[in-house]
């Protein structure tokens, strides 16, 4: 369309300070990437055969129904599924250009660069502060300043800082259910991690402390990779840059989350965003 | 995504509310229409009382405009609509805006005909006028039916009706240009008749627009200002 004669009829937004809008794939870092990803738990086959590419420093928000491998694709990211003892996976998850999933890998290595928060806000039945240290401490670190420094900075980071400066000795089962989401992420990027890997972090919250969350959520990409699974699907427009839509273990689509929610290409996709039986 | 179906939601709820802007929207097209034909009938015919009825009825227009307005935005507010469904009601908003000024056109043309009727009738009893107006309702008729049945083509081949309607009306324009330099007594009455042609290209202009409204509808882009529609009438 930019190659007509008639200059009249182009459309230049130059006025609006950028040359043309729209996140693209080919244009990204990439993070994450999974090559045919096959995942059994015992004889029942969960994933078949995933690829993707999750970009670095944006937020990629997995949907799709009950059951259909989002939470699964998820914990493969840091081989939270090596648990499960019937679980078998086959294929590749490259984290920096590493396959996770070699000989070589230390896993508990992983898990710190691959960080992880539930659905239900778990912190330790320990003081703030120690829940927050408490990565550092398993890594070794007892200096009290650089301890003090860096909870500050991840409670800073985890939006939670002001709300609890001046009791940072009390327990943090004691928080709001909000806050006890915060203090868990505080927890988590402690430890400087590269990839943030959120399952459902807000549906245990109230609206207010759900919107904190995705405020939050928008800052940290700055700094991490991040993949949210939601069955929420306005919080993946509100939070995501892109979106993947799981459906029975398959990737049906993914798209940066403009066009998912606007024009997507897949009647699957249609019909599960609009909510309707397909 | 050619998947224009309104129903099959899991909300029926849902489903009823969609089917009932879009209803609304045929029904004001309809009126619109008519507020068109009504008009230019008044004009040409002299019939006064047309007119009023047709200066009246705009505030039927108007009236339909503002509440299909209100249920859109309360389909956004409580559905959050996405997909399809999103760019059906963002389709409907822009489709009644384009409508409400249809409808306008209609009214001014009326008044002029009002305005008209106070004057000498010329020999031609305004048959550009008639005919011009003949085809921007035929226009406005089949960019309604495109819109009704969702359909593509038919957008994209009425749109293209709009060149007709332009060149028809610049052809006036000279005419009329023409009677006022032989005779300036007729300025006034020609002016008139200038404004009432002019009202009715913006018809098509609009008509054009609702063509575009369609084709976003249903294949989710966003064509205004580019070359797509000349193109695909070429393919």
């Amino acid at each position: 369309m930019n190659d007509n004669k008639d200059k009249t009829h182009a459309i230049d937004m130059s006025a609006l300070g950028r040359s043309d809008a729209g996140l693209s794939l080919d244009n990204e870092e990439i993070a994450i990437r999974v090559d045919s990803l096959t995942l059994f738990y015992g004889d029942k086959q969960a994933l078949n055969g995933v690829d993707m590419k999750i970009p670095k420093n944006r937020v990629t928000a997995f949907i799709g129904p009950s059951g259909c491998g989002k939470s699964t694709l998820l914990r493969c990211f840091n081989r939270m599924n090596d648990l499960i003892d019937s679980c078998r996976v086959e294929g590749e998850v490259s984290i920096d250009g590493e396959n996770i999933y070699g000989k070589a890998v230390d896993v508990v290595d992983l898990r710190r660069r691959v960080g992880m928060v539930f659905q239900k806000p778990n912190p330790f039945p320990k003081s703030i502060y120690e829940n927050v240290a408490y990565g550092l401490r398993l890594q070794g670190i007892k200096d009290r300043r650089v301890l003090d420094e860096v909870i500050e900075h991840s409670l800073k980071g985890a939006a939670l800082w002001d709300e609890v400066k001046d009791r940072l000795n009390d327990s943090g089962m004691g928080l709001s259910g909000g806050q006890q989401q915060r203090l868990v992420i505080a927890r988590a990027i402690a430890v400087e991690p590269h990839v943030l890997l959120l399952d459902e972090p807000a549906s245990a919250l109230d609206p207010i402390s759900t919107l904190k969350l995705e405020e939050l959520i928008y800052e940290l990409k700055e700094k991490y990779t991040i993949v949210i699974v939601t069955h929420n699907m306005q919080q993946a427009a509100r939070v995501s840059d892109y979106t993947a839509f799981m459906f029975m273990g398959d990737q049906v689509e993914f798209s940066d989350t403009d066009t998912l929610f606007t024009n997507p290409r897949e009647k699957r996709t249609e019909d599960y965003i609009t909510g309707r039986y397909g | 995504m050619e998947n224009m179906n309104i129903g099959h939601h899991i909300s029926r709820q849902f489903n009823e509310e969609l089917e009932d802007v879009r209803n609304q929207v045929l029904i004001m097209g309809g009126l619109v229409e008519q507020q068109v034909i009504d008009a230019v009938k008044s004009l040409v015919e002299g019939d006064s009382r047309l007119a009023q009825e047709v200066i009246e009825n705009d505030r039927k227009v108007n009236g339909l405009e503002v509440a299909i307005d209100e249920e859109c935005t309360q389909i956004l507010a409580r559905r959050q609509p996405a997909a399809s469904d999103l760019r059906l009601v963002i389709a409907v908003i822009k489709t009644i805006t384009d409508l409400e000024r249809i409808g306008d056109q209609a009214e001014k043309i009326a008044r002029m005909g009002l305005h008209l009727n106070e004057m000498e009738r010329p020999k031609g009893q305004y048959y550009e006028v008639r005919s011009l107006g003949e085809r921007v309702a035929k226009m406005l008729h089949q960019t309604l039916d495109s819109f009704a049945r969702m359909d593509v083509d038919a957008a994209i081949k009425v749109s293209q009706q709009d060149d007709i309607i332009d060149h028809e009306y610049d052809g006036i324009l000279r005419k009329m240009v023409t009677f006022m330099m032989e005779d300036p007594r007729s300025i006034k009455r020609s002016l008139d008749v200038i404004w009432s042609v002019r009202a009715l290209e913006r018809v098509g202009d609009h008509s054009q627009n609702i063509c575009e409204y369609v084709i976003y509808l249903v294949k989710g882009k966003d064509i205004r200002h580019t070359e797509y529609m000349r193109k695909a009438v070429k393919d």
